[in-house]
């Protein structure tokens, strides 16, 4: 794998990149390059054909953007490369558009990818603060500013169980398969949780990773002593 | 039950009493406060306080206290103003309580526009632009767009001054029945990538930008600037006393919107001109042996202009980031900000949220010193610029003093 290099590509963050979700993308190539693993973080423009990645990443969006975002995904190679074997890390509208429905404009549903059985629908409020979910045993912190409610269907696995804030209905966060990740902390969500994009890149890559030091650690224990 | 007017001028009276109250007490200046009593006796205060009055008002994600000031300094005489910065309708009301003066030039909130617009019946409505900012706030930008959009449709006594280069703003202004397009450097198109009629992606050339269903720059443009500024046919060079393209595009749409109440442009240059500070920003100050630069900087749009400035030698900066409910509870703005034309200089992470700055920093490969209370800090020579975003900037304005 070390000979190879690791291709990550951002989607469309014209479209899908509302919070700082391009530091997704910044933090996992970072943190690979680190260990001296060869990486490439493509940008994909709304314009441009659907590259073959390792992994590819969506971020949140306004409604009109995430709507075209969904028809261009949909007219892309996007899911037959992800039913090939790419990963796919998702925050946000980006985890809406992975789903069988989404609500826009209103009440308006329209379809989206049907990568995964989750349908959303406009919630009665828009749920906007802190969010904390429990991963593998720990404590996954970020920020959600959404108005989606998703209902997982009986065999999709949520990310893990909501311990402050709203997720996908006020008791699980995101979904989570054998390729895909998918949560509703938008934005530097892997910036603020360093463990978490290393086990993201463990899986990617298929090897252990060696440990790596940064302030990253610094932040993820400061906010989780502020929001635990 | 009062009569209207007795009621109006009662909550006048009130707050006015309670601003100067507030004032003696040292509990500021009072400008919320006052504000809030007068609209709980007379919720149409500011209809009434505004009535007979030629009213200008300022609005946009950046750029309103400083084009606010510009206008007040341009327009000459005595100009009502917030120049406090409380830009809700309780600050709209508390600065015309405050002062009688028929000429009123107004910042305000972009989510306040309508209401207020409603109620001041102005002659002119600034419109700077639209981006992201503080969305744990104010949610989606498009919303304020359409919102904006809505006003300029009923309100059709305004002049509009509005940036043609923004397509958000454009689209805001387009149903104006009277709208004065200024062609101004807007170098921050991210949250307008697509186009808010149709959707589909809008192409931008270096001088204009149109969508396939039509929605186009607008091709009628009042003010220009490029090398120099061309107003009303006239060109004019800019020297401004305050730095940067932001506070050049500020300076222009203050000009064009005093050209539509007939203010002699090279007049209101040279006041504007002269400007060096606007409401503490661009000040120099001393803190703790050190002299300081204050800069102020909320959103991605803002950062990535103030950025801009910076980057001409090696020199430290100084980084203050807090998170509050003025600032919005949600830093990942940090990641749109492109901190990585800071490398080459070293960084020193100030504020609540300094942690989340110094990550940012260390991923886009900048050197960076978290500075914690006790840490020591270098002996600086000359004038270090430090950016704050906007309660940072506060305390930092109270921590230190004028030199
Ligand atoms: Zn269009």
């Amino acid at each position: 794998m070390v000979s190879s290099v690791l291709k990550i590509a951002l989607v469309y963050p014209e479209l899908l990149g509302t919070y700082g979700d391009g530091g997704n993308g910044l933090v996992l190539a970072e943190r690979v390059r680190r260990r001296g693993i060869a990486v490439e973080l493509e940008t994909v423009g709304i314009n441009d054909q659907m590259p073959a990645a390792s992994l590819y990443l969506l971020g949140g969006g306004e409604d009109g953007p995430q709507r075209l975002g969904a028809d261009l995904l949909g007219r892309s190679s996007f899911a037959s490369r992800v039913g090939d074997g790419s990963y796919v890390f998702a925050v946000c509208a980006g985890l809406q558009l992975l789903g069988t429905t989404f609500a826009v404009e209103g009440d308006d549903e329209y379809e989206g990818l049907g990568l995964v059985d989750a349908r959303t629908s406009r919630g009665l409020r828009r749920s906007v603060g802190e969010l904390v979910v429990r991963v593998d045993g720990r404590p996954l912190v970020g920020f959600e500013n959404h108005g989606g409610v998703t209902t997982l269907g009986e065999s999709l696995v949520p990310l893990g169980a909501v311990e402050r804030g709203v997720g996908n209905d006020g008791v699980v966060d995101g979904f989570r398969t054998a390729t895909i990740w998918a949560s509703y902390a938008h934005g530097p969500l892997l910036a603020m949780n360093p463990w978490f994009a290393d086990q993201i890149l463990t899986t990617v890559l298929g090897e252990e990773l060696e440990p790596l030091a940064t302030v990253a650690d610094r932040l993820y224990d400061e906010r989780v002593a502020t929001l635990t | 039950m009062l009569r209207p007017s007795l009621r109006h001028s009662v909550a006048t009276g009130a707050v006015r009493a309670v601003n100067r109250l507030s004032r003696l007490l040292s509990l500021g200046s009072g400008t919320v406060i006052g504000g809030r009593v007068g609209l709980a006796i007379a919720p149409d205060l500011l209809k009434e306080l505004a009535r007979g009055r030629v009213v200008v008002l300022v609005s946009g994600t950046n750029g309103k206290t400083t084009t606010t000031a510009m206008i007040a300094a341009g327009w000459g005489g005595g100009v009502t103003t917030n120049a406090t910065g409380s830009n809700m309708p309780e600050g709209h009301v508390a600065a015309l309580a405050e002062s009688r003066s028929s000429s009123v030039v107004l910042e305000v909130d972009e989510a306040w526009l309508g209401e207020v617009t409603r109620a001041t019946k102005p002659r002119v409505v600034t419109l700077l632009n639209l981006s992201r900012d503080q969305l744990d706030r104010a949610n989606e930008v498009r919303r304020i767009a359409e919102r904006w959009r809505d006003v300029v449709a009923s309100e059709r006594e305004t002049t509009y001054v509005a940036n043609a280069n923004d397509p958000l703003v454009v689209y805001a202004a387009e149903l104006a029945r009277e709208v004065e397009w200024c062609d101004v450097p807007t170098p921050w198109t991210t949250d307008a990538m697509s186009c808010p009629h149709c959707t589909q992606p809008l192409h931008f050339t270096v001088d204009s930008w149109w969508s396939e269903c039509g929605f186009k720059k607008p091709d009628v443009l009042t003010s220009t600037l490029r090398e120099q500024l061309t107003l009303g046919g006239q060109s004019y060079e800019l020297h401004l006393g305050l730095p940067g393209e932001f506070n050049e595009v500020d300076a222009v749409m203050a000009l064009t919107a005093l050209c539509c109440l007939d203010v002699a442009v090279p007049d209101a240059l040279a006041t504007i001109s002269a400007l060096t500070t606007v409401a503490g920003r661009f000040s120099e100050v001393l803190w703790r042996g050190h002299h300081l630069r204050l800069l102020l900087a909320k959103n991605p749009a803002g950062f990535t202009a103030m950025l801009a400035t910076l980057t001409t030698n090696d020199d430290d900066v100084w980084i203050s980031i807090n998170a509050r409910l003025a600032d919005g509870h949600d830093p990942s703005w940090l990641y749109d900000v492109p901190f990585e034309v800071l490398r080459g200089h070293r960084v020193y992470c100030f504020g609540d949220r300094r942690l989340d700055l110094a990550v940012r920093l260390d991923y886009a490969r900048v050197a960076y010193v978290v500075v914690d209370d006790e840490s020591p800090l270098p002996s600086s020579s000359g004038v270090v610029n430090l950016v704050a975003n906007y309660t940072a900037f506060q305390e930092w304005r109270e921590w230190s003093v004028p030199c």
